[in-house]
């Protein structure tokens, strides 16, 4: 049976680094997305040396593991681990977003740009008020996912002492010898937070491919 | 030249030759798991298909369950608290124990959608022609249904090979391990390392990942 004093006695720490689960993904989430939408317009702007930045940006990073840039961060900046961690989440997550977002303004009928650049709008100009709003709508679902994998992967500031669940877990095991016990709750707590996202990106990938059905 | 002489200092025959075989264990452990991981998300994805009543239901919970957990604290559950329960493995069995639990959830996803991505007049006129339902199944379902998962699987293999870098926490000496071992012994080694452990890692992820996007193509 499960060691229910574990929880009672830690519970401050448990709900301290579930906040910081919480705090250090939000920010990530919110600074890859201006980050990624930057990169995914760089790759498809008609300007070639952009195109090669954007590319180069989004191949190196998707292709390297999130740990090696965490670490980087940590190392070679003078931050702490939980400023450090997000940095680096920040920076490979954002790779990721590029894409769903490129792929959710090229699936934007080429005539809107058209239509848009012909009524005497500029390029960013029709970018911002035509092509975004109708691209964002597909781009929702795929951002879920990346915030899911945003909570998961918060995780990893715990090898740079970034004080989040899973790092308040390991302090709280190794003060009271009891491993197996915290790491399930440390577990119940991720899925506290990823389960019900993981059930509503489910259901507006649902709604969204319904919607695409009724309007075709 | 001050800026160059830790790069010149890092990348001595000794110190790559140190890293690529931190590589080899990275790749070894990435390659045993996948196929571990193929095999038992294979097994979990056929008999959620099928949707056999009490199994199926009892898949798909554990399924979800794993896939919503961060990899990081499978692998510390693995090898720091299954041994209060008596379960004890040495590291590298551990790190591979943990990577197959995990990616096993994940592929178990890829071959489910994969099987149900086969038109449903497929079974329908297997069993017509006088198939049993595991032969429709093993005959007909699988062989098209495991060419349009190829790509995804190949995907999903370039996250466990980035994946495999979490074991850096119970020592695994992998890449990313033997690279900590060369940066700590010099504070201007960090930059050199990290480039060198990255374009390493860059290389072969790339080279899949080009695979994956030909296969997707054809």
């Amino acid at each position: 049976m499960l060691d229910f004093t574990i929880l009672t006695n830690h519970l401050d720490s448990f709900l301290e680094g579930l906040k910081i689960t919480l705090i250090s993904s939000l920010i990530a989430l919110l600074c890859s997305f201006i980050l990624g939408t930057l990169l995914a317009i760089m790759r498809i702007a008609p300007i070639k040396p952009l195109n090669w930045l954007g590319t180069a940006y989004i191949e190196f990073i998707r292709n390297i593991p999130v740990l090696v840039i965490v670490f980087f961060t940590y190392l070679a900046g003078h931050f702490g681990g939980m400023i450090a961690g997000t940095i680096g989440l920040t920076i490979y997550t954002a790779a990721f977003i590029a894409e769903a977002i490129r792929a959710g303004i090229l699936s934007v009928p080429k005539g809107q740009m058209e239509a848009a650049r012909s009524t005497g709008l500029s390029y960013g100009q029709s970018m911002r008020w035509i092509i975004l709003p109708q691209a964002i709508k597909i781009v929702i679902p795929p951002l879920g996912n990346q915030f899911i994998n945003l909570v998961k992967n918060s995780s990893l500031l715990a090898v740079v002492a970034g004080g989040d669940l899973m790092y308040q877990g390991d302090l709280i095991s190794a003060k009271t010898y009891v491993t197996f016990d915290t790491y399930i709750f440390v577990a119940l707590f991720y899925l506290i937070l990823t389960i019900p996202l993981s059930i509503g990106v489910r259901f507006l990938e649902k709604r969204l491919a319904r919607s695409n059905v009724g309007g075709a | 030249m001050d800026f160059l002489a830790p790069f010149k200092e890092v990348y001595s025959l000794d110190n790559i030759k140190f890293l690529l075989d931190g590589f080899g264990i990275t790749l070894k452990v990435a390659a045993i798991s996948i196929v571990l991981s193929f095999l038992i998300g294979g097994l979990i994805g056929t008999l959620r298909y099928m949707k056999i009543p009490v199994v199926s239901p009892l898949l798909a919970v554990l399924v979800e369950t794993i896939r919503n957990l961060p990899l990081l604290l499978i692998i510390f559950f693995t090898y720091f608290a299954l041994p209060e329960i008596g379960i004890e493995m040495e590291i590298t069995t551990a790190a591979i124990a943990a990577l197959t639990v995990f990616e096993s959830a994940m592929l178990s996803e890829i071959i489910r959608s994969g099987l149900n991505s086969i038109e449903k007049g497929q079974i329908e006129a297997g069993r017509a022609s006088g198939l049993s339902y595991f032969q429709t199944l093993r005959y007909i379902v699988m062989p098209q249904a495991l060419r349009r998962m190829v790509p995804p699987i190949v995907s999903q293999f370039i996250s466990l090979l980035k994946d495999t870098s979490l074991a850096v926490v119970i020592a695994l000496p992998d890449l990313l391990h033997n690279g900590q071992i060369i940066y700590a012994q010099k504070g201007s080694y960090v930059i050199p390392v990290f480039l060198l452990v990255a374009f390493m890692y860059f290389i072969v992820n790339y080279a899949l990942s080009l695979v994956a996007r030909r296969l997707e193509l054809n």
